[in-house]
């Protein structure tokens, strides 16, 4: 496993990483979320062996990594845009690790093949790289890192590049590829769609520290601060008090059987409020479709405040609406 | 691919491979330093090396100012053992620097051309620098030949002369020398005559001769140009006869010496090519070689040169000394009158 | 502690940059500082730089090498989009005629000039000089060309920009890394071309290195010849730092991309640029085709009397080898300096590109040493020769090798103005994926960089050998008779009287040509087919 502990790193006087402690068990996947220009990059290529730490320390299974080259990691490195070898194939580039462990070629030819099936590129072999499209030369960047089993993934915002749907279909395609490689792997993105999709562990990072690290689903519902909150959607914020496993607020109540006892700070997502029969009343301001839901802009009329809420279908606007609390869209801040 | 390249690279290697191929004779090595224009028959030296078993290793070093430039520059640790080709008009300047140690040759002739009594540098052979003319050329334009220096600065012979760059030529410099020899200090007043006159200066001896001469193979548009008393021995038409005249009032008297270098890696072979340079065999080739005079007395010069280049009687001199002393001063003053 | 990627070890890039810093040392700084320490301890020095005339030459050089730089550039810059962005047929032959000037001893080309502008003067000085160098620019800038990213300039397109617009706003700036090495670089030959100015400028028009090479060889005035010497030395460091500075501004990674997809047919005002192109193509040949028409007609007509010739030894044997021989001096000498020079050149480009990546910050003035042969005179370093290299075991003052030698210290800039571009262009996270991927420093190097850059190798050594086939002014004072160049032997001819033996000289440079179009032709073949990069 990976450990990085009081891990400094320094632009010139800056310190782009500050006294960071980090884990990535065995067989695990730890996202780095956080905004642009917190740090994140950097800190993955600290580990990577890419920058030098000015402090604290890296250990993989308790060796000091501090002395240990970028080539003898034994870490795989799959960057935004691939960085795929032009002057070679596709078996060339999948091939690249293998040949530096002197692999022979029968077995390298096996393990190109396994891993260009596995990665949904079967038969691409012979391809020339540069005429691949993006999505493709992300796979094989992928396929490449994975050839030769490599301790540890490293992921600097993989998905960054690629367009939306690409980028969805993709994620998923990804966690299957990590799963069933059993790989351990740290990935590094701003999208929390992404982290949450891939990781089994979320590290939100921001401004070169570390300020929450836990299982995707503590981190969405439970973000450690308001920054954290709001970077995970949360537009709204109102006190609540939770008795029993119900927040009551004044918008309304629901259910939080995960929530602790007591008065809470509570975020509220866009999809907080949901459009229904009863619930606290305002007026329709907006209504856009999205993807797969409708986003409305509601003007309270308790006090006048605008709210974001979604529904299932288009209303008009002008109408006046009722909106209740839905948890899904609840987060409780520590 | 990799292979590909690498198998061309290693075809060129093995083409191309230079040092290492000139394999050094068996037998004993002097090398003669000398000035571009040295020319020997390959009978006569080999001649000599059966002789003697040495072989004489010939290295040109540009014209006879580079070539005692050089010798100065790496006294104590010469480039070769004999010098050949330094001329009166630098022989100071090597004799200053100690280049040469002494040796006598016991031949009869050069001696009336020594410089001092110190026996380090030895007459080889003369040649002597004049005005070249192209009668009939000049005949065509209704000009008679000039007999004078003197005579260039007439209005009749505007535009006709052609003549090489004191700074980079050495018959340049010898006709200057023969101005100055000759007008003393007024040398200037000559020289601002002859620029107001349309003289050509080009930079070198094959320039002028073979190109701007009209009495040469290049039929150039000058009949008159700086040369040597020998040159008209080359232009012969059929019955013999030189198509060109040596005027010989206006020639400077060049001598060409040789001498052993100090601190020479063979001194005594070297002295046995010092003998060779003045002997009859050598002697004799010196005017179709290398169109100049022999020093050694007791050489005949051919028939044709004879009729056609007589060696000039009373051409000017100046002390080498003098010439040491000045030269440079007189160059760049006439830098500055002609080329101003 | 640098920020260091996954490149060399401060110990082993010291090795290799030990090996051609040596090699500049030896045979370079240590005769040049050995022959201007006998100047300066002449004394007189300071008197030479107080003189008018000094300063008429200085100005005339300076004047004259920017005018041709500027002709160069004009000139080269339609061909090498020829050359980058296009895919017409007959690029590979352009190429080749482009490079041929290049190749031509000075010697030559003046005679070629003149010939064409029976008056020389200051425009047939600017214009030959320009000549040489139209495919230094050429080469140099589609070399960066072709791999630069042609999206930027199609998205400037879209925002309404005139091609006109998008060439100066967007190309431009993009290639002036490229531009600037090649102007330093012609700069560099301009200012010190010998050959040319002494035959174009007659008596008159001379400039500081034609009175370097007189102040030394004739009046061996040494404290005259080195005030010179510093002169040329000032004028070559203020052009070679304009072109670092130039350089620093502007370097950035670009996305290198295979030549398929930035090269197109041309497209409307495009053509224009071709027809440039192609005009100075033909104007290049001018003088080439002349050459090869003397070197047929005599005063009886068409006659192969002068190529007969070149097997003997010149009317009355005016050469000490055959014709023949001279040839293949050539070809041994070139070969030699082009590998010492390809290695050399490579080794350092390996060390200032290492340097670069891990920012240190005097990489510009190992990059200037690097260029510093280039602007001395190579009699200066000749004559140092004569004073140092007797203390050397063996001494080499007289030894066949000093040619290759002397070559190898004009070609291995080149090697290194080629390489160096392309090298600094590949992408740091490429490297860094190879490293993580096990591969040590080394390999890195074997397996991203070398390939990458596998091309402007090959480019850099036909491109050298040219210039080592051709050079003439170090060749002309360091050979002996008998290991003579052919440039060597071609001024020796025409410098002597006999049409036979002019004859001979415009024979002979036709063999120049004909040899520099068959060895770049080859290694235009043995490059990378396209399907690899």
């Amino acid at each position: 496993m990976l450990v990085v502990k009081n891990l400094t790193v320094r632009y010139g006087t800056l310190a782009a990483v500050s006294d960071v402690d980090l884990a990535v068990n065995d067989g695990e996947v730890l996202a780095l979320l956080g905004p642009s220009g917190c740090g994140k990059s950097t800190l993955l290529r600290a580990v990577a062996g890419l920058e030098p730490p000015a402090a604290g320390e890296i250990r993989w299974d308790d060796t000091d990594l501090a002395n240990v080259p970028v080539h003898r990691r034994g870490f795989g490195l799959v960057f935004q845009d691939g960085q795929l070898f032009p002057h070679r194939d596709v078996a060339g580039n999948v091939a690249f690790g293998l040949r530096m462990r002197h692999v022979r070629a029968a077995e390298r030819r096996t393990r190109i093949t396994e891993l260009l099936e596995l990665v949904g590129l079967a038969g691409y072999e012979h391809r020339t790289v540069t005429q691949l499209s993006g999505g493709e030369q992300q796979r094989v960047a992928l396929a490449r890192a994975l050839a030769p089993r490599p301790r540890l993934l490293l992921l600097d915002e993989p998905l960054s590049a690629l367009d939306r749907a690409l980028r969805e279909q993709l994620a998923m395609d990804l966690a299957g590829v990590l799963r069933v490689a059993g790989a351990t792997a740290l990935v590094v993105t701003h999208d929390h769609d992404e982290a949450f999709t891939l990781a089994d562990r979320v590290a939100v990072m921001r401004a070169g520290r570390i300020t929450q690290t836990g299982p995707p689903d503590e981190v969405w519902r439970r973000p450690a601060d308001e920054d954290t909150a709001r970077f995970l959607g949360c537009g709204l914020f109102l006190p609540g008090h939770v008795q029993d496993g119900v927040v009551t607020c004044e918008l309304g109540t629901a259910p939080l059987p995960w929530a602790p006892d007591g008065d809470v700070t509570l975020g509220l997502r866009p999809t907080a409020l949901r459009l229904a029969e009863n619930g606290v009343s305002g007026k329709l301001i907006r209504s856009v479709h999205r993807r797969d839901h409708v986003r409305l802009q509601v003007r309270l009329d308790s006090d006048d405040q605008l709210v974001d809420a979604v529904a299932g279908i288009a209303e008009t606007p002008g109408d006046r609406v009722h909106l209740t609390l839905d948890p899904d869209g609840l987060a409780v801040v520590r | 691919m990799r292979f590909r390249v690498l198998t061309v690279v290693l075809a060129m290697a093995l083409a191309g491979c230079s040092v290492g191929t000139t394999s050094d004779d068996q037998g004993k090595r002097v090398v003669l330093v000398t000035h571009d224009s040295f020319a020997m028959s390959k009978d006569v030296l080999a001649a000599f090396t059966r002789k003697t078993g040495i072989t004489i290793d010939v290295r040109k070093l540009g014209d006879a100012g580079a070539l005692t430039n050089q010798l100065v520059l790496t006294k104590g640790s010469p480039i070769g053992d004999v010098a050949f080709g330094v001329d009166n008009t630098f022989a100071s300047r090597a004799l200053d620097e100690d280049v040469f140690v002494p040796y006598q040759v016991e031949v009869n002739g050069p001696a009336e051309y020594n410089i001092d009594n110190t026996n380090r540098l030895t007459a080889v052979d003369l040649g002597d620098v004049c005005l070249n003319v192209d009668p009939a050329a000049l005949s065509a334009k209704g000009v008679p030949e000039p007999t004078s220096y003197a005579d260039l600065t007439k209005p009749e012979y505007k535009d006709l002369l052609v003549m090489e760059d004191p700074a980079t030529s050495s018959p340049g410099l010898a006709y200057l020398l023969g101005t100055i020899a000759k007008f003393g200090d007024g040398w200037q007043d000559y020289w601002r005559a002859l620029k107001a006159n349309g003289v050509q200066v080009v930079s070198g001896w094959e320039e002028a001769y073979t190109q701007a001469f009209s009495g040469s193979s290049g039929k150039g548009p000058r009949p008159i140009v700086v040369s040597y008393a020998s040159s008209p021995s080359a232009e012969l038409d059929d019955k013999g006869n030189p198509r060109t005249k040596a005027v010989l009032d206006t020639c400077f008297r060049q001598v060409e010496y040789a001498g052993i270098l100090n601190n020479a890696k063979h001194p005594e072979d070297a002295e046995k090519v010092m003998d060779f340079l003045l002997s009859a065999e050598f002697q004799s080739q010196v005017p179709e070689q290398m169109y100049v005079y022999p020093t050694r007395k007791d050489v005949t010069l051919p028939e044709a040169w004879q009729k056609a280049a007589p060696l000039p009687t009373a051409p000017a001199e100046l002390p080498a000394k003098d010439i040491q002393q000045n030269r440079e001063r007189w160059i760049s003053e006439w830098r500055g009158i002609v080329q101003g | 502690m640098a920020r260091h990627s996954p490149g060399l070890k401060p110990r082993g890039l010291a090795l290799i940059a030990l090996v051609p810093l040596g090699f500049l040392a030896v045979f370079f700084v240590w005769p040049v500082v050995a022959i201007l320490r006998l100047g300066l301890d002449e004394g007189g020095v300071l008197a030479t730089l107080g003189t008018a005339e000094v300063w008429r030459l200085v100005g005339f050089t300076v004047a004259q090498a920017a005018g041709a730089t500027a002709v160069a550039v004009v000139a080269g810059l339609p061909v090498a989009f020829l050359l980058a962005r296009t895919n017409l047929p007959g690029l590979g032959l352009i190429r080749v005629i482009i490079l041929v000037p290049f190749v031509l001893p000075s010697v030559v080309v003046g005679l070629a000039f003149r010939t064409l502008l029976p008056d020389g003067g200051v425009w047939a000085i600017v214009l030959a000089n320009a000549f040489f160098n139209v495919a230094v620019v050429a080469r140099t800038v589609a070399g960066l060309w072709t791999h630069l990213d042609r999206r930027a300039e199609d998205a400037a397109r879209a925002l309404g920009a005139s091609r006109l617009r998008t060439f100066t706003n967007v190309t431009l700036p993009a290639l002036a890394p490229a531009i600037g090495s090649a102007a330093a670089v012609v700069f560099l030959f301009c200012a010190t071309s010998f050959g040319v100015v002494l035959i174009l400028g007659g008596a008159r028009l001379r400039t500081l290195e034609t009175e370097i090479y007189l102040r030394t060889v004739e009046l061996l005035d040494l404290s005259g010849a080195a005030a010179l010497s510093l002169l040329q030395l000032g004028a070559v460091l203020a052009a070679l730092s304009i072109g670092a500075i130039m350089r620093r501004r502007r370097e950035t990674a670009l996305r290198l991309r295979g030549k398929a997809e930035s090269a197109r047919r041309p497209a409307g005002g495009e053509w224009a640029v071709v027809v440039l192109a192609v005009l100075v193509v033909v104007l290049l040949l001018v003088p080439i085709v002349s050459l090869v028409v003397r070197s047929l007609s005599t005063a009886d007509g068409w006659r192969l009397d002068g190529y007969r010739a070149l097997t003997g030894f010149g009317y009355e044997g005016s050469l000490e080898i055959s014709g023949l021989d001279a040839v293949r001096n050539s070809l041994a000498a070139a070969t030699d300096a082009t590998l010492i020079a390809v290695t050399l050149g490579t080794m350092a480009s390996v060390v200032l590109v290492s340097l670069a990546r891990n920012k240190v910050r005097y990489v510009e003035v190992i990059d200037t040493a690097f260029m510093l042969p280039l602007g001395v005179s190579a009699v200066t370093v000749g004559f140092g020769y004569l004073v140092t290299l007797d203390l050397l075991p063996g001494d080499l003052r007289t030894s066949a090798a000093l040619v290759p030698l002397a070559q190898a210290l004009v070609v291995t800039p080149l090697v290194i103005r080629i390489m160096l571009p392309v090298l600094r262009s590949i992408d740091e996270r490429l490297r860094q994926a190879a490293a993580s991927l096990g591969a040590s420093p080394w390999r890195v190097w074997r397996e991203v960089d070398v390939p990458m850059a596998g091309r402007s190798l090959l480019t850099a050594a036909a491109f050298g050998y040219v210039v080592a086939l051709g050079e003439f002014g170090a060749t002309s004072f360091l050979a002996r008779p008998d290991t003579a160049t052919l440039p060597v032997a071609i001024a020796r001819l025409i410098s002597r009287p006999g049409e036979l033996n002019n004859q001979m000289a415009y024979a002979a440079c036709t063999l120049l040509v004909l040899v520099t179009v068959a060895v770049v032709a080859i290694v235009e073949r043995v490059r990378v087919p396209v399907g690899e990069f």
